[in-house]
């Protein structure tokens, strides 16, 4: 079974997001790093992109192929996970430790759209 | 519509095992059972088993067997001792690829074609409608065969000690009919990954209590996924990536396997141009600078213009570059030459290299 946490926001796309004031931390989540398999590369913004909700970001790839990563939020990146660049696998061993980017929100409202935890698992059950 | 996927003798393992499983030319096959980097490794430094039963067999009988497969066959068997296999292809009139495959000389009268699964109608038919005047019997028996591969420096033990065959004296692409339990087992020593290892093919029954024994042995069960990494590691082709019917073997930079001293084949003319007057594009190596990785499909440039394309890449798992085949115009296929490949939305630079990235382990 993969882990769900309570108190994170969530993508349907499998992406989870950790609000904190109005910085918003991005990663995958554990149902998408064992769907994808051994992680060799995470294909990350700059620090000052901007990022838009629903649109890529960038690209997590397993051995045998990339997966788009669609950003939860709207915002700029004030932050990327450096670690990710020389330890990929972070992502596999703990995926939402191992976060993507952190986001400087432009728009709170976005995150309505995004599912509570207990809708995520029921929706990676189906 | 969606075609309803073959099931290999073996499903019922993979499913039992976990495998991740997953349609490939037509089978419902399974693609890694613990992580393609495990299996890989397996392989590499001592031993793991595929289940390839989704290879096609053709057996081609007949008092005119080696001047038909002559025919078809862009290799020369001439000469060779019984039990002796061969690498090649079919080739089209215009050169280009209608498979690539094994041949296995049973006796001059006699020859067994391994072919790929996704090509096996294809194959059959074009095998049969090319046999029309040569007296030979083609039978397709890919139904009645299931097959594994055991790979890795420890196959050979493997093979001996789990499933008792006497496999020492097989010398490297040669290959022995055993009789094993009333039926006819056929062991060769080839493979797919660029380590020792063997190919067994036997009745659906037989292969599954192969399967099981190693298994119990604790042998790895490796997936297609690995298959990839490992045959693109050292530089071998897969049919629709790097060969095609739009694909030549002279552009597939494989013309080592088109003999063209021998007296006729399908596609010798178009393909004796191609060696004489050189070819427009090529597969070559490509060795990038950084982290991302190539992958199928991503456009190769010089200076801002398309000049090729990746056909394999990967994120090397023996060595850890981000390397690549890939098709590219000429003059670029010089070794040296520096390229980039697009990925997602930025270039990256790359240089043309040797397209084996890590050296074979054969035993000769």
């Amino acid at each position: 079974m993969s882990k769900v946490i309570e108190g994170l926001r969530y993508a349907d796309s499998h992406e989870w997001v950790k609000v904190e004031g109005d910085i918003a931390t991005v990663g995958i989540t554990d149902y998408a790093q064992h769907a994808l398999g051994d992680i060799v590369y995470v294909d990350m913004p700059e620090v000052g992109d901007e990022v838009s909700q629903g649109e890529e970001f960038g690209a997590v790839e397993s051995v045998k192929a990339a997966s788009d990563l669609i950003s939860p939020v709207s915002g700029e990146v004030v932050e990327v996970n450096e670690a990710l660049e020389d330890e990929p696998g972070l992502v596999n061993k703990d995926a939402f430790s191992a976060w993507i980017m952190k986001v400087k929100l432009s728009d709170a409202s976005e995150l309505d759209s995004l599912l509570e935890a207990a809708a995520y698992e029921k929706l990676c059950e189906e | 519509m969606e075609e309803k996927l073959i099931k290999t003798c073996l499903h019922d393992r993979h499913v039992k095992q976990g495998a991740q499983m997953s349609p490939f030319g037509g089978f419902d096959m399974p693609i890694q059972y613990v992580g393609i980097t495990e299996e890989h490794n397996a392989v590499r430094h001592e031993v793991g088993v595929f289940d390839v039963s989704h290879m096609g067999e053709v057996r081609v009988k007949g008092p005119e067997a080696y001047k038909y497969v002559s025919h078809i066959f862009v290799n020369d068997v001439t000469g060779a001792p019984d039990g002796q296999i061969f690498y090649g292809m079919m080739c089209l009139e215009n050169g280009g690829t209608v498979d690539d495959l094994l041949v296995y000389k049973v006796n001059d009268e006699e020859y067994f074609l391994v072919i790929n699964a996704a090509n096996i109608d294809k194959d059959v038919a074009w095998i049969m409608k090319n046999a029309e005047g040569f007296d030979v019997t083609v039978t397709n028996e890919s139904d009645k065969y299931g097959e594994v591969a055991v790979q890795g420096p420890k196959a050979e033990e493997t093979v001996e000690k789990v499933l008792g065959i006497p496999v020492k004296d097989i010398a490297f692409y040669n290959f022995k009919t055993f009789q094993i339990d009333g039926e006819e087992v056929i062991v060769s020593r080839t493979g797919y990954t660029g380590e020792d290892g063997f190919e067994i093919y036997g009745s659906h029954e037989y292969i599954i209590k192969v399967w099981d024994k190693l298994m119990e042995a604790g042998v790895q069960a490796c997936g297609l996924g690995c298959r990839d990494t490992l045959r693109f590691e050292v530089g071998l082709p897969l049919y629709g990536d790097e060969l095609s019917e739009e694909i030549s073997p002279i552009e597939a930079s494989l013309s080592m396997f088109v003999k063209l001293d021998k007296l006729e084949f399908i596609g010798k003319e178009a393909l004796a141009k191609q060696k004489a007057e050189g070819v427009k594009r090529r597969i070559v190596g490509l060795e990038l600078e950084g982290n991302a990785i190539p992958r199928h499909g991503y456009p190769v440039e010089v200076n801002g213009e398309v000049i090729g394309e990746i056909t394999t890449g990967y994120r090397s798992i023996s060595t850890g570059k981000s390397v690549a085949m890939a098709m590219v115009n000429k003059p670029y296929d010089k070794l040296g030459t520096e390229v980039e490949v697009r990925i997602r939305k930025k270039t990256f630079p790359a240089k043309v290299v040797k397209k084996r990235f890590y050296d074979k382990n054969y035993k000769k």
